[in-house]
């Protein structure tokens, strides 16, 4: 297996974006990408989607979009594991040049939200969970998320306001994002009194409805000098599932998925939680940050929420989470979020990411999530 | 060979809805309402609750009582109801498939304004007797609907009764002594196809049609078996409202006592085809060894049916197996205002209907 | 839901039929067709008790479609004995009532319906115990 490494990345301003379409969309944000690494053509392409059958009425977009890429006749996979597409098809693309079959792939995520109704895209996002278990129910995702949340408040004590915290530290940061679907700050009190979704979380602790897409892409290690950029290499990649059904899970208030996909990329990469500098994490409802940041051995089981209080995951804290602004502020185009974040971590790790920045970002790790667990896909990039 | 409940069980609707709060909408006088119906509150059900989820869990509580019978022996299972959840798809098959007595069963749904109950005990009694089941369960279940601002609205209420049928001498509860039927047609209440509310004859409701109907069943089942008022511990009517049985039972012989156990309405409200069958279970849950039942039934258009129980030892040992009818017209409850209530009652138009 | 779908289904939300790992004893609820604990694949059939606690709960105030008259209901996750947990919605309670640990008892309700033309769907809902 050869190293791999980003050398161009590509993400267009994210938010309600109705004068284009799901092909503009990614075309836009690919283009970017190829501009960036100075490349021709490429190889082979991902593209993660959570449903574009149900959010655009159009399957096959692998083939849609190598299409309108004018990359016509090249090898076009659309990737699908809920909210973790774009990780997922990071993965794949780097396993495919790792492996040799390709040389120059092009992973890219995109989703186009905002056609349907608000109950339409509500449901096509349920379909992430259990329907026949959960859905049948009246669960809808902040539903399910609010069910961890009351657990793990009841079991560890963390607070309400811990969970806005997420929100107003995601904000602050996400204010410097000039892509970002809302880059303004918010308060506690805004997040606590905005309206209710599924006690306890409220609006403002839920990812957004985004239109957006994102693409980066990867070459082997040794041929990056060939490339406008310098390269920043994947060194872990991990993968992992648990059940399908909240229910199922061992712990109510873990995610083993994150555990399990975070220990495979810390092995890889030879690294452990006190080595990454920064992460981008998948605070699609701010608990899920919370209970994240302790499945990736940042803090301990219940640690989580003290830790955002007392500043440890702000841009200048111990271990700074979300400068991107996260889902929260910078927005949630499901497919598209997996390849944002390494969007985010490249852009730190080369020292482009202006009023974002981390101070000596070296290892950077991203982790992306499907559905309330089920499925999660961490990065460890390095700068090289 | 001896033929009875072998279990009984109620369900009621936690729901409440005062004769005030309904009067306040409609700029009715509230005291003489109550005064009039003899009347406090109703019992309404949830909008996740209906003819089916009622008479499932009257029937497990009928199950509890049975000592544990096996469900696959269950040869029958009838409701009797004017509220059946679908037009064309039979309320019995969903609570024998809850139950797990499908597929080798009988079910049939039971249709006769308030007495659709007392049919399918009715029925799952002759049966057994028959010797054609081992087991028959009869269950009266109604949400039934009144027009907003009519004197029946604050009436129509919801709930459940079901009676397994029975010739285990072990497992009698009540043996069913006598039974006999009284029918003509009598257009005093009636609801057409497709429409939302029913109709009544105002006046024409009481004395052609309850009393005529009611006494024409229990005087043919004293005749038939030799019997007088004297002779039984506990009489139950059917209970549009909390006067008419009180006046049938004078009229008929009985005493205040007798009546008074079984008639539930005053707080529970009109429970249509589960009226006295649910009157019935609060008589069981206090009978005594021994005790002889009166029972008889009114529906609409018009028919009662009449039995005549004896109670046996086994009364003891079985009624605090499953939740008293006392305990679900008084401890389980909780108050709704009007609005909530148009709502559970699905009253209020919405969109695309 | 299509009503083939939804009828699949009726054992399990009828009767809460689950079944139990012949080999090393684990309850799946719904069933499998094999265990995820030992891999074998014989199980046997029985019924779920219809009492337990709530695991964790929430309170749904913006529903799905199928659900908007229903709202604000409560949600919950269910333990029963057996170490199997399923999900119910939280009938017949003052939202202020709730919280982990509750005892409850599974009711048969109305899950849902596709409106007012399409099959009505049933199942079962927890309710607290109070007795």
């Amino acid at each position: 297996m050869r190293d791999v490494a980003v050398i161009g990345v590509g993400m267009q301003k994210w938010g309600e974006l109705w004068t284009k379409s799901l092909r503009d969309i990614f075309v836009e944000s690919a283009l970017l990408a190829i501009d960036d690494a100075g490349i021709d053509h490429i190889d082979s392409m991902y593209v993660g989607s959570m449903s574009s059958g149900l959010f655009s009425g159009q399957e096959h977009i692998g083939s849609v979009l190598t299409d309108y890429l004018g990359q016509k006749h090249i090898p076009g996979t659309r990737v699908e594991s809920a909210c973790a597409s774009g990780g997922l098809a990071f993965r794949l693309a780097w396993m495919e040049v790792a492996s040799g079959v390709s040389d120059i792939a092009l992973a890219g995520g995109v989703e186009k939200m905002t056609d349907i109704s608000g109950s339409d895209a509500t449901y096509a996002l349920a379909t992430a969970a259990d329907m026949d278990w959960e859905g049948i129910h009246g669960a809808t995702f902040p539903g399910l998320y609010a069910l961890m949340a009351v657990a793990h408040m009841n079991r560890y004590k963390t607070t309400r306001e811990q969970l806005a915290m997420v929100a107003v530290k995601n904000h602050k940061h996400g204010a410097h994002n000039p892509r970002a679907q809302f880059p303004f700050p918010v308060t506690v009190e805004q997040v606590i009194n905005s309206v209710k979704v599924a006690d306890p979380l409220n609006i403002l602790d839920c990812s957004p409805i985004t239109d957006g897409a994102a693409a980066v892409i990867l070459v082997p290690a040794d041929m990056v000098s060939n490339f406008n950029k310098p390269g920043v290499k994947v060194i872990g990649s991990g993968h992992a599932t648990d059940t399908i059904s909240l229910c199922q899970r061992e712990d109510l208030t873990e995610l083993k998925a994150v555990e399990l996909a975070a220990k495979r990329a810390y092995e890889m990469a030879g690294k452990k939680p006190e080595d990454i500098d920064f992460a981008e994490v998948h605070d699609c409802f701010t608990i899920a940050e919370i209970i994240v940041s302790e499945s990736l051995g940042f803090f301990e089981a219940g640690g989580g929420g003290p830790a955002v209080e007392a500043g440890e995951t702000d841009r200048e804290g111990k271990i700074p989470i979300n400068c991107s602004g996260g889902l929260k502020s910078k927005g949630h185009p499901v497919g598209a979020t997996g390849i944002a974040q390494i969007v985010e971590l490249t852009e730190q790790m080369r020292g482009d990411a202006g009023g974002r920045q981390v101070d000596n970002a070296r290892i950077g790790l991203a982790q992306n999530m499907g559905g309330s667990g089920g499925s999660s896909v961490v990065h460890i990039l390095e700068v090289m | 060979m001896r033929v009875g409940i072998i279990g009984y069980g109620a369900h009621i609707p936690r729901r409440r809805i005062k004769v005030e709060e309904i009067a306040k909408v409609w700029g009715a006088d509230a005291p003489s309402y109550k005064k009039g119906l003899e009347l406090k509150q109703k019992s309404v059900p949830a909008l996740d609750e209906d003819t089916i989820t009622l008479a499932v869990e009257a029937a497990r509580n009928a199950l509890k009582r049975s000592g544990g019978i096996d469900t696959r022996d269950i040869g029958a299972v009838y409701v009797g109801s004017e509220s059946h959840p679908y037009a064309v798809k039979p309320s019995g098959v969903s609570v024998a498939e809850a139950l797990g007595a499908t597929p080798d069963c009988h079910c049939a749904d039971f249709e006769f304004a308030c007495k659709a109950g007392t049919e399918g005990m009715f029925v799952a009694y002759g049966l057994v007797k028959a010797g054609l089941i081992k087991y028959g369960l009869g269950i009266g279940a109604d949400t039934s609907q009144g027009a907003p601002g009519d004197a029946l609205e604050y009436s129509a209420a919801a709930g459940a009764a079901a009676f397994i049928m029975g010739a285990d001498e072990d497992k009698l509860i009540a043996t069913i002594d006598e039974t006999f039927s009284w029918m003509t047609d009598t257009p005093d209440f009636w609801r057409r196809e497709h429409k939302f509310y029913p109709e009544h004859g105002g006046r024409f409701t009481g004395e052609p049609a309850y009393f005529r109907t009611t006494k024409g069943a229990v005087n043919g089942i004293l005749e038939k078996s030799g019997m007088k008022p004297e002779d039984f511990k506990f009489a139950v009517f059917h209970q549009p409202n909390g006067k008419f049985p009180k006046r049938v039972g004078k009229m008929l012989g009985f005493t205040p006592e007798q009546i008074e156990v079984g008639r539930v309405v005053p707080l529970l409200g009109n429970t249509y085809s589960a009226a006295s069958p649910i009157g019935l279970t609060a008589i069981l849950d206090v009978a005594e060894p021994g005790d002889r039942i009166l029972m008889c039934s009114y529906g609409s258009g018009a028919g009662s049916d009449a039995f005549i129980y004896t109670v046996t030892e086994r009364i003891n040992e079985v009624r605090n197996l499953a939740p008293t009818t006392r305990w679900l017209l008084d401890e389980n409850v909780m108050y709704l205002e009007y609005g909530e209530y148009a709502k559970y009652r699905r009253k209020i138009r919405m969109r695309g209907e | 839901m299509p009503p083939s779908r939804a009828w699949r289904d009726y054992p399990q939300r009828y009767r809460l039929e689950a079944a139990r790992c012949k080999q090393c004893g684990k309850v799946f609820y719904p069933p499998r067709l094999v265990c995820d604990k030992c891999g074998a694949r014989q199980f046997e059939t029985f019924r779920l008790k219809d009492e337990g606690t709530l695991a964790t709960y929430t309170i749904i105030r913006t529903p799905s479609q199928e659900f908007a008259e229903e709202a604000p209901f409560a949600l919950g996750i269910v333990e029963i004995e057996d170490g199997v947990r399923l999900m119910a919605q939280v009938a017949d309670v003052e939202f202020d009532e709730l919280r982990v640990g509750m005892p409850v008892k599974l009711e048969f309700r109305r899950l849902f319906s596709e409106g007012s033309a399409g099959v009505i769907h049933y199942g079962h809902k927890a309710v607290p115990i109070r007795r």
